[in-house]
C-alpha cells in the first residue's frame, strides 16, 4: 500500500469520526426524548462479579421514614420533595421524643446515640407516601377470611397471656429471635438497616446487620425443599432475569414477624442495581391465609459506609431478662398488698 | 460439575519435589484464587474435646448413650494444651460445671475457632473484597477482609478475621475476641488476648486441610496448633438449615421467671 492510499484512509477515518461525533448526541437525544415519553429511566448497566453476575456487592441500607402503609390522611403517591423533607422532619421529631426523660424508651435507649436516631445514619430517600405501591391505596389489603379468624385468635391469646408473663410472651425483637429487616422480605429496621451482600458462583450471600441474620440463596435452580422443611426465614431461591436478582421465599413456618403472616406465604423478590449507590427493591407477597389478594412494595437500597459490626443480641439480652425480674416484682408487690389489706 | 471439578483436580496435581506426596492445587475461582467455595464440615469429636479423651457418659442421665461423650484423637499438636498453672485450675473448673456454663449450651455464637469444628455444616462464600464464612449453629457469620485491613472496632464473639492469600493458603488473622467463648464442651478457654492465625488451603476436590495457631499470653505459656481436615457437604442440594437455637434454650435461661398460675 502507498503512502497516498494510507492518506486517503487516515482523511476518510477522519470523516466518518466527526461523521459519528454529529450523529450519536441527534441520537441519544432522539432516544432520551422518547425514553422521557414512556416515563423509562435511562439503564444503567450494573457492574459485574468475575463470573458475570450482575454486582451487587457492598453495604446497602434500606433505612427510611416511608411508612409501609400510606397514612390515612395522605391521598398521592409520591411527596413533593418540599413536602418529602417536611415528613421526615416530622418523622426524625416523633423519634427524639423517645429520648423524653424517664420514659421507657429513654431508659432503655438513648435516641441521642449515634444510628438510634435515623436521621443520623444513611438515610435511603424516597418520594413515596408509602412502601406499598400496590394496592394502589398504598395500604395492606383486608384480610382474608382465614386471616380474619387467626387474627381474632391472637387477639384471644392476648387477653390471656401478658406480655411480660414469660419470655415466650414477648415480642420477637425483644427476644432476640428475629427482626423485621431480615425478611424476607426484607422491611426497615429502627436503626442499624443495614445489610451486606457478598456474591460467589452460584450464591447470593445477605448478612443483615441486625442478629446476623444470613441469607444464603442459589441460583443453580434447584426445587423449595419439602413441606415440611419450615423455617422462620422460609427457603430461598434465586435466579437472574437480565439485571434482576429474583429470589422466591417459601417454607415459612407462621413466625416470621411479617404482619401476621403464615406459613403458607410466598414472598417474590427483586433486586435491582439501578445505579452504583442503589439498588432497587421490590416485593410481592402472596398469602391467602392472611390477605385478600397479593400486595407489592417498593423501596430503594442504598450504599452506606461499613463494616456491618457483630449484632449478639441474645447473648447481651439483659433487657428481657431484667423486665421479666421486673414484671416478677411487681406481682410480688400486689400480691403481699392485696395481702396486707 | 463434580465429575469436572474432579477431573480438573487430577489434573491440576503437580508434585513439588521429586519423590514427595503430590501437593494438590485446588481448582480456581473465576478471579484466579483458590476455589473453597462451598459448604463444609469438620467429621471429629473436637467440640467434645480438642484435646485426646476416651468415651465418657452423658452429664444428663435422661439422655443416656445420645449425649454420652464418643472418644477423639484430639486435634491439638503435641496432645495437650499449654496452659499456665492457674488457667489449668479454671479449666478444670470449666470443665466440672460445664452443664452450667458451656456457652453452646445457652445458644452463645461459637468463636473461633471452636466454630469450625461444630458438629454443624459452615458455608464459604467467597468474594473479592470479602470471604464469609457462614456457621448453621445459631446463625454465626463471619466476615474475612481481603482488604482494607484494620484493627477490631470492638470485641466480639466471632472476633475481627483479615484475611491474605499466601500461594494455596487462605490465611486469617483473627484477634477483638471477647473472653466468653470456649473451645469446647470440655472447659477449654482463652480470654480477651486471644489471637487466632488460620491457615486452609484445599487437599483433594471435596477436603479442606485447616490448621490454626492459637496465642493467649494470658492463658497458655507459649503458642499452640490445632489441625483437621474439613469435608465438602456433597448431598444434592445441600445447604445450611435455620438453627434459630435462641428459641431453644429460653426456658432453659428464662423459665424460672415465668409467671406463676395464681392460686
Amino acid at each position: 500500500m502507498n503512502r497516498r492510499i494510507l492518506a486517503w484512509v487516515d482523511v476518510l477515518a477522519l470523516v466518518i469520526a466527526v461523521v459519528s461525533l454529529a450523529v450519536i448526541p441527534g441520537k441519544a437525544q432522539t432516544r432520551s426524548a422518547s425514553a422521557r415519553a414512556n416515563n423509562i429511566p435511562k439503564p444503567y448497566a450494573p457492574p459485574r462479579t468475575p463470573d458475570g453476575q450482575p454486582d451487587l456487592q457492598g453495604f446497602w441500607t434500606n433505612s427510611t421514614y416511608t411508612p409501609l402503609e400510606r397514612p390515612r390522611n395522605v391521598t398521592k403517591e409520591f411527596y413533593t420533595p418540599a413536602e418529602a423533607a417536611e415528613a421526615e422532619k416530622k418523622a426524625a421529631a416523633r423519634e427524639s421524643e423517645l429520648t423524653t426523660p424517664g420514659t421507657v424508651a429513654d431508659v432503655h435507649y438513648d435516641f441521642s446515640q449515634f444510628g438510634l436516631d435515623k436521621s443520623q445514619a444513611t438515610l435511603a430517600r424516597n418520594l413515596r407516601t408509602s412502601l406499598i405501591v400496590n394496592p394502589e391505596n398504598g395500604r395492606l389489603p383486608p384480610l382474608s377470611a382465614e386471616g380474619q379468624k387467626r387474627a381474632a385468635e391472637r387477639a384471644e391469646i392476648a387477653k390471656r397471656v401478658g406480655r411480660w408473663d414469660s419470655a415466650e410472651s414477648n415480642q420477637l425483637d425483644d427476644r432476640c429471635l428475629i427482626m423485621a429487616g431480615a425478611g424476607p422480605p426484607m422491611l426497615n429496621a429502627a436503626y442499624n438497616a443495614n445489610y451486606q451482600i457478598v456474591q460467589a458462583p452460584g450464591y447470593v450471600m445477605i448478612l443483615t446487620e441486625m442478629i446476623h441474620d444470613v441469607r444464603v440463596i442459589p441460583l443453580d435452580g434447584r426445587p423449595a425443599p419439602h413441606r415440611n422443611v419450615r423455617q422462620w426465614m422460609g427457603v430461598s431461591r434465586g435466579r437472574w432475569d437480565g439485571n434482576t436478582l429474583v429470589v422466591e421465599t417459601t417454607n415459612f413456618n407462621g413466625k416470621n414477624p411479617l404482619e401476621g403472616s403464615s406459613e403458607n406465604m410466598r414472598v417474590t423478590e427483586r433486586f435491582t442495581r439501578v445505579a452504583s449507590d442503589t439498588i432497587q427493591y421490590t416485593f410481592t407477597v402472596e398469602d391467602p391465609s392472611t390477605w385478600t389478594r397479593a400486595w407489592t412494595a417498593e423501596m430503594p437500597m442504598r450504599t452506606t459506609q461499613g463494616p456491618l459490626f457483630e449484632h449478639a443480641c441474645h447473648e447481651g439480652n439483659y433487657g428481657l431478662y431484667n423486665t421479666l425480674v421486673g414484671a416478677r416484682l411487681e406481682e410480688k408487690k400486689a400480691a403481699e398488698a392485696a395481702k396486707s389489706k | 460439575m463434580v465429575t469436572s471439578l474432579v477431573t480438573s483436580g487430577l489434573l491440576l496435581a503437580v508434585t513439588t519435589v521429586a519423590g514427595q506426596a503430590p501437593a494438590y492445587r485446588a481448582p480456581r475461582t473465576p478471579d484466579g484464587k483458590p476455589n473453597f467455595n462451598g459448604i463444609w464440615q469438620a467429621m471429629n469429636t473436637a467440640n467434645w474435646d480438642v484435646e485426646p479423651h476416651a468415651a465418657g457418659p452423658s452429664l444428663v442421665r435422661e439422655l443416656g448413650a445420645i449425649a454420652a461423650v464418643p472418644g477423639g484423637l484430639g486435634i491439638v499438636e503435641g496432645g495437650e494444651i499449654p496452659y499456665r498453672p492457674e488457667a489449668l485450675a479454671k479449666k478444670k473448673e470449666n470443665q466440672a460445671n460445664r452443664l452450667k456454663l458451656d456457652p453452646e449450651i445457652k445458644c452463645y455464637l461459637p468463636g473461633v475457632p471452636r466454630a469450625m469444628y461444630m458438629p454443624s455444616p459452615f458455608q464459604i462464600i467467597q468474594g473479592q473484597k470479602h470471604i464469609m464464612i457462614v456457621h448453621e449453629f445459631a446463625g454465626a457469620v463471619r466476615t474475612i477482609y481481603m482488604e482494607n485491613h484494620t484493627e477490631a472496632p470492638a470485641d466480639s464473639w466471632m472476633g475481627w478475621s483479615n484475611g491474605h492469600w499466601e500461594g494455596e493458603s487462605l490465611v486469617i488473622d483473627t484477634k477483638g475476641f471477647n473472653d466468653l467463648s470456649w473451645f469446647d464442651r470440655a472447659g477449654n478457654f482463652h480470654s480477651d488476648e486471644l489471637h487466632v492465625v488460620e491457615r486452609i488451603r484445599a487437599r483433594s476436590p471435596e477436603t479442606l486441610s485447616y490448621e490454626a495457631t492459637i496465642e493467649d499470653p494470658k492463658v497458655f505459656t507459649r503458642p499452640w496448633k490445632i489441625s483437621m481436615p474439613l469435608y465438602r457437604r456433597v448431598e444434592p442440594n445441600a445447604q445450611l438449615m435455620e438453627f434459630r437455637c435462641v428459641e431453644f434454650v429460653e426456658d432453659l435461661i428464662y423459665g424460672h421467671l415465668r409467671k406463676q398460675p395464681s392460686k
